[in-house]
């Protein structure tokens, strides 16, 4: 019981006062977890951490839901995302209440007048990051501008856009596999 | 009525939410804003700005935002927990089948194809808040200080990294005394 709780207060803490959302945390996690607690060997830790990243959902629930479980099964899982959100929920009802009071404030107003803009540009700058880090060319190019302008412009609803992607990078995914298993297979032959 | 649109609406997006907290930006804009209006595009941008300032997982903070504002306490919860449930299930049943780094490669392929159409997602997500609304009075000389301050911080933000935190900050004190 007392290691369930140590997991809940390890995410609790991470949760409280981790800014900058998910991979901000990470190194918090592998502090905690990997070094302090060594509760998960290094490498181990990292293989998961590959894994957990590639699904959809919150990173930082599926990193606590997979730590949790790997040290204290089921309730362990339930413990560390508990932990892991709790800090979020109870900051932001505050913040929405007192926001919400005021809001109309001529002062509040004023400020998120400079704030809205900024919000934008937070927007954009992570996607065009995201763009160049996927190595996009110049022919894959059309394949964010496509799904920017469909949902932009055209008001394509999203969901239809990302299932199409999936589709899509399944196929990607199965012949990259392919490739590499055939390669693999020239290196051994010879 | 209000609660299962909720949990249908966040459901989704912890589904589809391939690539953090951004990536689900246009699906909860979508949901959010078109959809089912919620809220207006202006109260999303200061959302964004509310959940990005605070601890915590950002998408766990905007649904707890978007589930206070539809459907008040309840709401809040429902939300979030509606959007850790995919979640859930999904690592529960990478543990049950003992996925390891191997296997795990056609996963990771995927999300490499995957980035490009979510970068144009994210894209799409600030374009659309590119407006009236958040874009003060277009044709006046005050629309001009909301261009400058967004270009400014685009900047700033990609090619300094500057914090976004700082960022959101500066701006709020330059509006704060511009308008």
């Amino acid at each position: 019981m007392k290691i369930v709780f140590q997991l809940f207060f390890t995410f609790f803490k991470i949760g409280a006062f981790t800014l900058g959302g998910g991979y901000a945390m990470l190194s918090m996690v592998e502090k905690a977890v990997v070094d302090k607690k060594q509760w998960i060997p290094s490498d181990e830790f990292w293989d998961m951490i590959a894994i957990v990243q590639s699904l959809p959902g919150v990173f930082a629930v599926n990193t606590a839901l997979y730590v949790g479980h790997r040290i204290a099964g089921r309730k362990g899982a339930a413990a560390a995302m508990l932990g892991a959100i709790i800090p979020s929920i109870v900051i932001i009802l505050l913040l929405a209440t007192i926001f919400r009071e005021y809001r109309d404030l001529p002062v509040v107003e004023r400020i998120f007048k400079g704030i809205r803009p900024c919000v934008v540009a937070l927007i954009l700058a992570p996607s065009l990051r995201m763009i160049k880090s996927a190595k996009v060319t110049w022919k894959t190019a059309i394949i964010p501008i496509a799904a920017a302008f469909l949902i932009w412009w055209c008001k394509v609803s999203p969901v239809i856009v990302i299932i199409a992607a999936i589709a899509g990078s399944l196929v990607y995914a199965v012949v990259i596999e392919r490739k590499m298993k055939q390669t693999a297979k020239k290196e051994v032959e010879p | 009525m209000i609660y299962l649109q909720l949990l249908w609406v966040f459901i989704k997006i912890g589904v589809l939410g391939f690539g953090g907290g951004y990536a689900m930006l246009s699906l909860i804009q979508h949901e959010v804003v078109d959809n089912y209006a919620w809220m207006t595009t202006t109260e999303f941008a200061d959302m964004v700005a509310i959940s990005q300032m605070t601890p915590g997982p950002i998408s766990i903070n905007m649904a707890t935002y978007v589930g206070y504002t539809a459907g008040g306490f309840g709401g809040s919860l429902l939300a979030s927990f509606a959007l850790c449930l995919p979640s859930i299930i999904m690592v529960y049943l990478i543990i049950r089948l003992f996925m390891s780094k191997k296997n795990s490669s056609l996963l990771s392929n995927l999300l490499k194809g995957l980035k490009p159409a979510i970068a144009g997602l994210i894209f799409a997500a600030g374009l659309s808040m590119m407006n009236t609304q958040n874009f003060v009075q277009i044709g006046k000389g005050e629309n001009n200080i909301s261009i400058v301050i967004c270009v400014l911080a685009f900047v700033a933000s990609y090619f300094f990294k500057a914090n976004p935190i700082l960022l959101i900050v500066l701006s709020g004190v330059v509006g704060f005394f511009v308008y």
